[in-house]
């Protein structure tokens, strides 16, 4: 952050006008941060609300009193002990395979020259940009035909190849920025090509391939729309889907479906929060290089 | 902040970055051994072997659907084709021309690219000028629309649909308490149903959209920004040059290459738009609020005419080809895939 900020001595002594200025940008800045955080802050304070708060006419900025009772009701709620399961199994075995898969690619694409690499790189980017409504519906009726509804290895399948072309891009940067003599040098001093790879590469791969999983992570956990569309029993829906529970025929329990959507965002908040740091350590190596 | 942490933003991401040496030259593999010969048999066919999974695992779930939709989209297939009674009739351009001489088609075009169009202008002209804000604000502002601006990121989208659908409820949303209290005209505003007419509806809707994409867009125009050279700036201001000025000839060629790709996906998205709308609308969306996918959605699904459907989609991609095309020759120009 600080190395983006100028720092040139003149500069310093603002004069009053442009102190003022500053004065006038800080505050609009944090209007706009509030607006920005408001949704955030409103599913968070709803969460706590008492009930007859939620269900009032007259809705007030503050709670006047925080309670924990919709996250009981959200928890009680049912198949909410199986959502977290489906959600982890589906995502969790979608990102692992997908980065095996992708570092491959991307070794072959970074290390590599060979006839037809550029095509696979734009077909990769190409992929990215279709529609998924688009391919909705094909990929549901070849998972019907082939018995994959209702079953945790359609929707993996989906996800896995979802998160494929973009992890592959972003470990290639990784992978660019290790300069081959490292490699070459553990061979010379009489490592094997996959010996290399495991004690010199792989160890300097681990940040781009921790940022690219978090982020495959991020992405599955988050998808909805062929979770809802590929499983229909109950005790398989994602938590994604799950959350549609809090709306029956007799309205929204919208308290107890804040309380959710709060628990469900907490661990995306948190994979958030470390994808920043990662990201960081990515860049500076790679400034480093550059 | 700058280039590599706009990564975490979503699909590929267009930023300028610092120059990075290719893969590695022709040099490299013959350094690579003490028998070159052999070494370059196996450092031909190796990469192949490497990207293998991943060219099955895309045309498994994208080469093959894609020409299954080309097919199916000049067949019949309905629910009974579907479950295995009979065959699929082929029927050549007819569902083509069904669904482009059919005018509510045509409504549904007309109504995803006015909303694409306000969703993409509203976000990156908003998106731009928070960007250019945080150029000017003090490090500890700075850092706290960061935050902000990552935990709006941060939300799922179902999450941030029911947040928004809460917000709007007639009876219960604050948003109509607040207009209620500002206006003073407590008939017009408590019990409001924002979304009998679909202007209003679509109005939450993009604030939705919108709000979801900003986060994105400001943290990766933030990162082109940084990357103007202050002294060209300085320099341009000390010769008399206007606030604008500067930005119109020094700021803006530097980072239009960034913006005209950001704007190219942000078309891309808001044209698919689905689970916004959908979860808003409580997962049965009336006509009058479908856009290109959920149209095809519910010709495939409802209708039960998965044909219908496809063809549908097909449209919409044949649509937005062009502009993909568009994004993968600026990915091109500014070396990401070299």
């Amino acid at each position: 952050m600080s190395a983006s900020t100028p720092t040139n001595a003149p500069a310093q002594v603002l004069r009053p006008d442009r102190r003022r200025n500053r004065l006038g940008y800080n505050i609009l800045a944090l209007v706009t941060a509030a607006l920005m955080a408001f949704p955030v802050y409103w599913l968070i304070v709803s969460s706590l609300r008492p009930n007859h708060e939620i269900r009032s006419y007259d809705q007030t900025l503050w709670p006047s009193s925080l309670t924990f009772d919709n996250f009981a009701r959200a928890v009680k709620q049912d198949n909410f002990a199986t959502a977290i399961q489906s959600s982890l199994i589906v995502s969790v075995t979608a990102v692992v395979g997908g980065m095996i898969i992708a570092t491959l690619a991307a070794l072959a694409i970074g290390r590599f020259r060979f006839f037809g690499r550029k095509a696979l790189m734009m077909i990769m980017i190409l992929v990215q940009m279709l529609p998924p409504t688009a391919m909705l519906i094909p990929i549901y009726l070849q998972l019907n035909a082939l018995g994959g509804i209702d079953e945790y290895w359609g929707l993996i399948v989906v996800y896995l190849v979802s998160t494929l072309p973009f992890a592959t891009i972003m470990i290639r940067g990784f992978v660019i920025n290790i300069p081959v003599e490292l490699e070459e040098s553990a061979m010379v001093d009489g490592c094997t090509r996959m010996g290399a790879f495991r004690r010199v590469i792989f160890p300097l791969l681990a940040p781009g391939l921790a940022a690219a999983s978090i982020f495959a992570l991020v992405n599955a956990w988050n998808e909805y729309l062929f979770a809802y569309i590929l499983i229909n029993d109950n005790s398989k829906y994602t938590l994604n889907v799950w959350l549609m529970t809090f709306t029956t025929e007799r309205g929204t329990d919208y308290g107890a479906l804040m309380a959710a959507s709060t628990l469900i965002s907490i661990p995306v908040v948190i994979f958030f929060m470390i994808i920043q740091g990662k990201m960081a350590t990515g860049l500076t190596s790679g400034a480093v290089k550059g | 902040m700058t280039a590599a942490d706009t990564k975490a933003a979503g699909p590929p991401v267009p930023v300028p970055r610092v120059p990075e040496k290719t893969g590695i030259s022709p040099s490299g593999q013959e350094a690579d051994g003490p028998r070159p010969k052999k070494r370059r048999k196996k450092g031909e066919l190796l990469p192949y072997f490497l990207i293998l999974p991943a060219i099955l695992a895309i045309a498994a779930v994208y080469v093959y659907p894609l020409i299954k939709t080309v097919i199916m989209s000049f067949q019949d297939l309905g629910r009974a084709a579907l479950w295995g009674n009979g065959e699929t009739p082929w029927v050549g351009f007819e569902q083509f021309t069904n669904i482009l001489g059919d005018p509510e088609f045509w409504a549904v075009v007309g109504r995803t690219v006015v909303f694409m169009t306000i969703c993409v202008v509203l976000t990156m002209g908003i998106g731009l000028l928070i960007a250019l804000m945080m150029l000017k604000v003090s490090t500890w502002v700075r850092l706290v629309l960061t935050v902000a601006l990552i935990a709006a990121w941060s939300m799922p989208l179902m999450v941030a649909a029911s947040v928004f659908r809460w917000l709007s409820d007639s009876d219960y949303g604050l948003i109509n308490t607040l207009l209620a209290d500002i206006t003073g005209d407590e008939d017009r505003w408590l019990g409001h149903n924002w979304f009998l007419d679909p202007w209003q509806g679509f109005g939450i809707i993009t604030l939705l959209v919108v709000w979801g994409a900003i986060p994105f867009v400001v943290i990766t125009m933030y990162a082109a920004l940084t990357q103007v050279p202050k002294e060209l700036e300085e320099a341009a201001s000390l010769d008399g040059a206007t606030a604008f000025g500067v930005y119109r000839f020094v700021t803006w060629p530097v980072i239009k290459p960034v913006f005209t790709m950001v704007a190219t996906l942000s078309v891309i998205w808001d044209f698919n738009v689905f689970g916004q709308i959908w979860l808003l609308r409580g997962n049965k969306p009336e006509p009058e609020y479908e856009t290109l996918g959920l149209y095809s959605f519910s010709k495939a699904f409802e209708s039960t005419s998965f044909s219908q459907g496809s063809a549908i989609a097909l449209i919409t991609v044949l649509m937005l080809s062009g502009v993909a095309v568009y994004y993968l020759r600026q990915l091109i120009k500014t070396g990401e895939v070299e």
